[in-house]
């Protein structure tokens, strides 16, 4: 900590460390509170707890081998971090995918991020007390990690996607599995409304508290439910789409209070809006091969590419900068995480405790995210 | 077979037999004192079981169930681990507040206990002043959790010991006042002719719509004076650690724990006695067999107990200043209107009487 | 009056959270969905595509199919595979082949990303499904996965 916050205290105020081991903080986050009584004057938050050098391992991996460490970077949405990756070495080298790889992959995503929302709004419950809501959330998440894991063999790092396409084909129980999570999913999410959303002790912490402008969600690069909740339509699936997403119709969820009750609500909207998009693309699998071949050796041509795609915490960037050799000279990823953790400051001065907690969980951060 | 149900009486009896009469009183006192410990240690630790269970059931799953058949013994292996570990302290705390602190807490709630009227004169010290005598000694509580947040020297304990002293003094008034409502049908403090006066239908339908205002008042109110959920600021584990007893380990640790069941027990036990007729069986079905009273008043008391515990895993949890503004602006004034309005009825003597 | 209007609304929300988790409190003989781990080892099977450990099979003669062309060892991102290979006249064709000795497997730094098993270009190694792993010693994690004695199957080449 720099010497310049602390010869500036006043002093009423004091100095109060929620630490890296911490229930409120998801992952090892910490943060150095000043506070005075219980008004909040100054976070800064402090990471590098769990940074292991994903990007500098890249630099030494085969093209193949880079996808299987993305899948730990933000391992609540793993498969799309994969399909990031993938799309970018495909574009490069300007292959062409077949159709049912871009649907599967397409619907995979989706339930990846209605996994990760389920696990948000349990966290979400936990953080502001309601303490069975962790338990809902994880009962419909266990029937997403059994779908992915007849097909994958792997519940939450995947593995799935190759540069080319994908490891395997789908196990003929896809379909039916994820048609009967949709009709109960369905049925599941006006409860959570009834048993959190609607709740007026809920409605009381969350309504006006951490507000983000518009103007603020776009000068401190927010993306994601964060920026949407504050009426910045930023939804990479609508303005760039990639797989098979130019193909479905959804509408992009946006509310203009800029609170934390506004985030909260769009990430519930989302959950519906993805529910949709599997029911569009799930009868209709194209039939084909699962993989397009390529070398046993991928070399990038000479430039830079980037690709950016929509995780279930905001836009998640991957920008590889390759001399033409076998193993990219750097690559570097656009973590959304980052850019919203940069607000926590903006919004949670002037609140109360409570309300940083509040606002911290409809941030939605996932710490290894932030530090790679 | 006769048994009879005055437990004072029955031992200063017997031992005036062996004694003088100022040494058997001194006995019975004590004795009494011993059984009341030990019936607090044993019912303490089946209602944290009980807890464990209702809150699994509620989370879709079960609760302890290998230690001992259904769980039975789980707690008894939770205090044996508890008193096995070291108690430490802080360097800089005070010593002698520090290990002061968990005795008040134990020593008010074992105070409440005595007055209860189990069942027809099994009480052990049926005072005239009976709910003025509860309402007294809940408010030494508080004493026990500022003096374990001071003298823990821990920013966080502390933050937690002055939220938590700030909600007790403020719900205590709410619950005063909604125990007083009912009085205004009663006419007396003393808790055993409070239930008698129940013959004639519990409390709770004699004195209809504000007796159901002002019990759900005494709930809301009742939650908030124990510290529990939706009112455990204090306690926030998803924000400050565990609030004042963070730097409690081992048997004190345990103290405070156990007290805080001990009093919800206690504020359900008001509750039955005043709104819900005490040991009285409804319609007097078991009127002539009286030690079934005991388990009358057992079952009213754990149906209380368990909506309390319904309460904490529902609802999320207020903030404090919201806390204080649901107690100032909300309770209180509804709690002041319903007195005007009680004493209307009863003083036009609209009360439903059987 | 809105003031009465609040706090009746209030309850009313309290009242539906409470009856949602007042019904699973009901259901919750049926509903638990707790797997009681040690006593259920019989009847819990993971699914065919579990990705548990790596293994080699053997059939009946303690043949196994591994060539030693080491495309595993070399598609593995952190180098938990490592071969010890020789080149030995081969008894039938007379000529310098490559054979393994020891196919070693590092338990302990495998992140089951699935690589190997899809260079392998005769289907040498396989995923199990055994999910308990644990030991108390750890240069038990270091595994050899062709036994001892074991030939190449006839017929396999890469």
């Amino acid at each position: 900590m720099d010497t310049t916050t602390v010869n500036n205290f006043k002093s009423e105020e004091y100095f109060i460390n929620m630490g890296p081991q911490h229930p409120a903080t998801h992952g090892v986050l910490r943060l150095l509170l000043t506070i005075d009584g219980e008004i909040i004057k100054k976070v800064e938050p402090d990471l590098g707890y769990i940074h292991r050098s994903i990007e500098k391992m890249c630099e030494r991996d085969s093209y193949q081998q880079i996808v299987h460490l993305t899948d730990r970077m933000d391992y609540l949405s793993s498969h799309i971090n994969n399909e990031a990756v993938c799309l970018t070495i495909e574009n490069a080298l300007q292959l062409e995918i077949p159709e049912r790889v871009k649907v599967i992959r397409t619907i995979i995503g989706e339930l990846t991020r209605i996994a990760s929302h389920c696990l948000w709004w349990g966290v979400m419950g936990m953080d502001v007390g309601a303490l069975t809501t962790y338990f809902y959330g994880f009962r419909d998440r266990e029937m997403i990690n059994d779908i992915f894991e007849e097909t994958c063999g792997a519940r939450l790092t995947m593995n799935y996607n190759i540069p080319g396409g994908l490891m395997f084909d789908i196990h003929p129980n896809f379909v039916k599995r994820t048609k009967e999570f949709v009709a109960h999913f369905k049925t599941k999410i006006p409860e959570y409304n009834r048993l959190l959303t609607g709740n007026v002790i809920f409605q009381k912490r969350m309504k006006g508290v951490g507000i983000l402008t518009k103007e603020d969600a776009i000068s401190f690069g927010a993306s994601g439910p964060v920026a949407r909740g504050s009426g910045y339509s930023c939804d990479v699936r609508k303005h760039h789409p990639y797989s098979a997403l130019d193909k479905v119709t959804f509408k992009e969820a946006l509310k203009t209070e800029g609170d934390s009750l506004s985030r909260y609500e769009v990430r519930i909207q989302e959950m519906w809006e993805s529910l949709s998009i599997i029911e569009q693309l799930i009868d209709n699998i194209p039939e084909g091969e699962h993989k397009v071949a390529t070398k046993a050796v991928i070399k990038l041509p000479k430039g830079e590419f980037y690709q950016k795609v929509e995780t279930a915490r905001g836009e998640l960037g991957v920008f590889i900068n390759s001399k033409g050799t076998k193993n990219p000279y750097r690559l570097k990823f656009r973590s959304p995480g980052f850019s919203n953790l940069s607000l926590l400051n903006h919004i949670a001065v002037g609140g109360k405790i409570g309300d940083l907690v509040a606002s911290m969980a409809t941030l939605d951060l996932v710490i290894p995210d932030i530090d790679r | 077979m006769n048994i009879t149900l005055s437990i004072t009486k029955t031992i200063y009896e017997f031992l005036a037999g062996y004694l003088s009469n100022d040494a058997a009183n001194i006995g019975t006192m004590v004795t009494i004192a011993l059984i009341y410990l030990a019936i607090f240690a044993v019912a303490g630790l089946y209602l944290v079981l009980l807890e464990r269970k209702v809150a699994a059931w509620f989370q879709l799953r079960i609760g302890p169930n290998r230690v001992g058949f259904w769980g039975l013994l789980q707690t008894m292996a939770d205090a044996l681990k508890l008193v096995s570990k070291e108690l430490t302290g802080t360097v800089k705390a005070d010593k002698f507040l520090y290990n002061l602190a968990p005795y008040f807490v134990i020593v008010s709630s074992l105070m409440a206990l005595a007055v209860f009227p189990f069942t027809k004169e099994f009480q052990a010290f049926d005072i005239n002043i009976g709910v003025f005598f509860l309402i007294a000694i809940s408010s030494i509580g508080v004493i026990g959790i500022l003096l374990g947040g001071w003298a823990s020297n821990n920013k966080f304990a502390l933050i937690g010991a002055m939220r938590s002293g700030v909600q007790t003094i403020s719900y205590e008034l709410s619950v005063g006042l909604s125990l007083l409502t009912m009085i205004l049908i009663t006419g007396t403090l003393q808790l055993s002719e409070i239930v008698e006066i129940q013959k004639n239908g519990w409390l709770i339908v004699q004195g209809h719509i504000p007796a159901i205002i002002a019990f759900m008042i005494y709930m809301i109110a009742g939650t908030a004076e124990t510290n529990r959920a939706p009112f455990d600021m204090v306690e926030a584990e998803s924000e400050l650690g565990a609030g004042f007893h963070t730097e409690y380990s081992g048997m004190k640790f345990a103290y405070f724990f156990l007290a805080e069941f001990i009093n919800m027990f206690i504020i359900a036990a008001i509750a039955t006695t005043v709104f819900f007729g005490g040991w009285l069986s409804p319609f007097g079905i078991t009127e002539s067999i009286p030690w079934l009273g005991v388990f009358w008043f057992m079952g009213k008391t754990l149906v209380l107990v368990f909506l309390i515990m319904w309460f904490r895993w529902t609802f999320p949890r207020l903030r404090v200043d919201q806390l204080l503004t649901l107690e100032w602006k909300y309770l209180l004034p509804l709690n002041l209107l319903n007195i005007v309005l009680m004493a209307l009825i009863v003083w036009l003597n609209l009360t439903i009487q059987f | 009056m809105s003031y009465f209007g609040d706090i009746y609304k209030g309850i009313k929300t309290l009242l539906t959270g409470m009856s949602v988790t007042g019904k699973y409190f009901l259901h919750s003989r049926k509903g638990a969905i707790t797997q009681q781990y040690p006593d259920n080892r019989d009847t819990l099977k993971m699914f065919d595509r579990f990705r548990g450990e790596v293994v080699m099979p053997h059939d009946e003669n303690n043949e196994h199919r591994c060539t030693g062309c080491q495309k595993c060892e070399i598609a593995c991102p952190n180098g938990t595979i490592e071969i010890i290979w020789d080149r030995q006249i081969d008894p039938e064709t007379g000529k310098k082949k490559k054979m393994i000795d020891q196919h070693i497997y590092h338990l302990g730094m495998c992140t089951m990303c699935g690589l190997c098993i899809e260079a392998c270009p005769t289907d040498a190694i396989l995923w199990a499904q055994n999910y308990e792993n644990s030991v108390y010693d750890r240069t038990k994690l270091t595994k050899v996965l062709n036994q001892p004695g074991s030939k190449l199957m006839p017929g396999v080449e890469d």
